[in-house]
């Protein structure tokens, strides 16, 4: 079983796989965008309260939830990486940082930007806020610690165990609104209680939320691939498959 | 709807497309970046290719 | 799985287990610290500091907003379900300042158990919905329990 998972997630495997795929999550990315998009600012109502400005909740609140999600696969694809030595997963884990970082920020910046007419306020330190930064600082300190160490084997172990050391953030992000007071309100949308936005405005969002999940497929594939083609590129493989270009 | 309302936003036109603005930019740039990079790659593994057949 | 590869899966489950437990520890250390406000009911046991600006938050009271005579100062209630707390604001309301909303104040007690506000922010609960829905709500009336307390 470990010979064929080891074929499976060869270099050339991945690469000839995501480069079928490719394309077709460029399209379903690009409808999906387009979809969310029209729907979210043409056709959802506006909010009782927040009237026009709670429109940035469909890239605000994908771009959080994407903040997490790309983190726990960074910080998973880093533990198989330490474990089992794995190549694809010290890839993975890598690709992961910056597109991962992106969202992070996103979700700040358009939260500061929502927040100034909504709260009052484009920023505070509390509890959500405040962990949500520190998303920031764990994705920019994997990327910093693996570019200054110049062994690559010695890097991806230290990035890797860096990645793991801050997953114990996750659930600091996602429970602080329930653990503390904070200005930040609590979920519209969890598991148990189900959403408490207006089904016109509720799958809008899903369809953002779907649109984001597959952009990120799509880069994660493009930056992996780029990394699998520097590395791989004096081997015969990648000659034959990229010799008639 | 008007075009004029549309991009008026209820008055938080600044607020709103300052957010989808930056979204815009910062996500095509994470599938631009990788396209060039690419490119780059490719050129030099032909170049490579080319140099080895021709010694 | 060979006992290279079982010695490493416990090195990382003892990292995130370690730092698990060191983050909990942390936490409810510092849980108090972490608060970003104070409830009305936190402040009428004496939790709040004294002296010293803290944060107050609740629910606006229905009804309560008063401005004073000079036409600057604005008052208002703020509730938890269980106690009480007048808030003083001399400046300009956040544009989702609503009787029935939640709001966060900076400030300090004055001697007659006042709140003397020099910030106040709107905190928003987590509904949304088209004006006609709400507007459709409010007879029944929308269930506006202070969230997250």
């Amino acid at each position: 079983m470990w010979k064929a998972i080891k074929r499976l997630t060869s270099f050339k495997n991945f690469y000839r796989f995501s480069g079928k795929l490719l394309p077709w999550f460029g399209a379903i990315t690009l409808v999906l965008f387009l979809t969310g998009l029209y729907w979210g600012l043409v056709i959802a109502p506006i909010d009782y309260l927040q009237k026009d400005s709670y429109r940035i909740l469909y890239i605000h609140v994908p771009a959080a939830w994407m903040s997490l999600f790309v983190y726990i696969v960074m910080a998973a694809s880093g533990a198989i990486h330490l474990v089992w030595k794995t190549k694809l997963s010290e890839v993975i884990a890598n690709s992961c940082a910056p597109i991962g970082a992106t969202f992070t920020f996103l979700a700040l910046v358009t939260g500061a930007i929502w927040g100034q007419p909504t709260w009052g306020t484009w920023w505070v330190w509390d509890a959500r806020l405040t962990s949500e930064l520190v998303l920031l600082f764990l994705y920019i300190g994997y990327m910093a610690l693996h570019s200054a160490i110049e062994d690559r084997a010695s890097a991806a172990r230290a990035a890797a165990i860096l990645a793991i050391v801050g997953l114990v953030n996750i659930p600091i992000i996602h429970f602080s609104v329930n653990w503390w007071f904070t200005l930040h309100q609590v979920a519209s949308i969890s598991v148990g209680k189900g959403s408490s936005l207006h089904p016109s405005m509720y799958w809008p969002l899903m369809v953002m939320t779907a649109a984001f999940k597959f952009y990120f497929a799509t880069v994660l594939m493009m930056t992996a691939r780029n990394e699998i083609l520097e590395r791989d590129q004096n081997s015969n493989w990648v000659r034959e498959e990229e010799k008639n270009l | 709807m008007s075009l004029n309302e549309f991009f008026y936003m209820g008055g938080y036109a600044f607020h709103v497309w300052t957010s989808y603005g930056l979204t815009l930019l910062l996500l095509v740039l994470h599938i631009v970046l990788p396209i060039r990079r690419r490119k780059q790659l490719l050129r030099r593994i032909h170049k490579t290719i080319k140099r080895e057949s021709a010694s | 799985m060979t006992p290279k590869r079982k010695r490493r899966l416990m090195m990382v489950l003892l990292i995130v287990l370690g730092v698990g437990t060191a983050a909990t520890l942390a936490l409810t250390a510092f849980n108090k610290n972490l608060m970003f406000f104070y409830s009305p009911s936190q402040i009428a046991a004496g939790e709040a500091p004294k002296n010293r600006y803290f944060r107050a938050g609740g629910m606006v009271q229905e009804g309560s907003l008063k401005r004073d005579k000079d036409g600057l100062t604005v008052r208002f209630v703020i509730h938890d379900n269980e106690k009480n707390l007048t808030v003083a604001y001399k400046g300009i309301l956040p544009d989702l300042f609503r009787e029935g909303q939640g709001i966060v104040a900076q400030g300090k007690i004055a001697s007659d158990g006042v709140f003397i506000a020099s910030e106040v922010l709107a905190k928003h609960d987590e509904n949304y919905m088209p004006p006609e829905v709400a507007a459709a709500m409010k007879p029944k009336g929308i269930d506006k329990k202070p969230k997250g307390q």
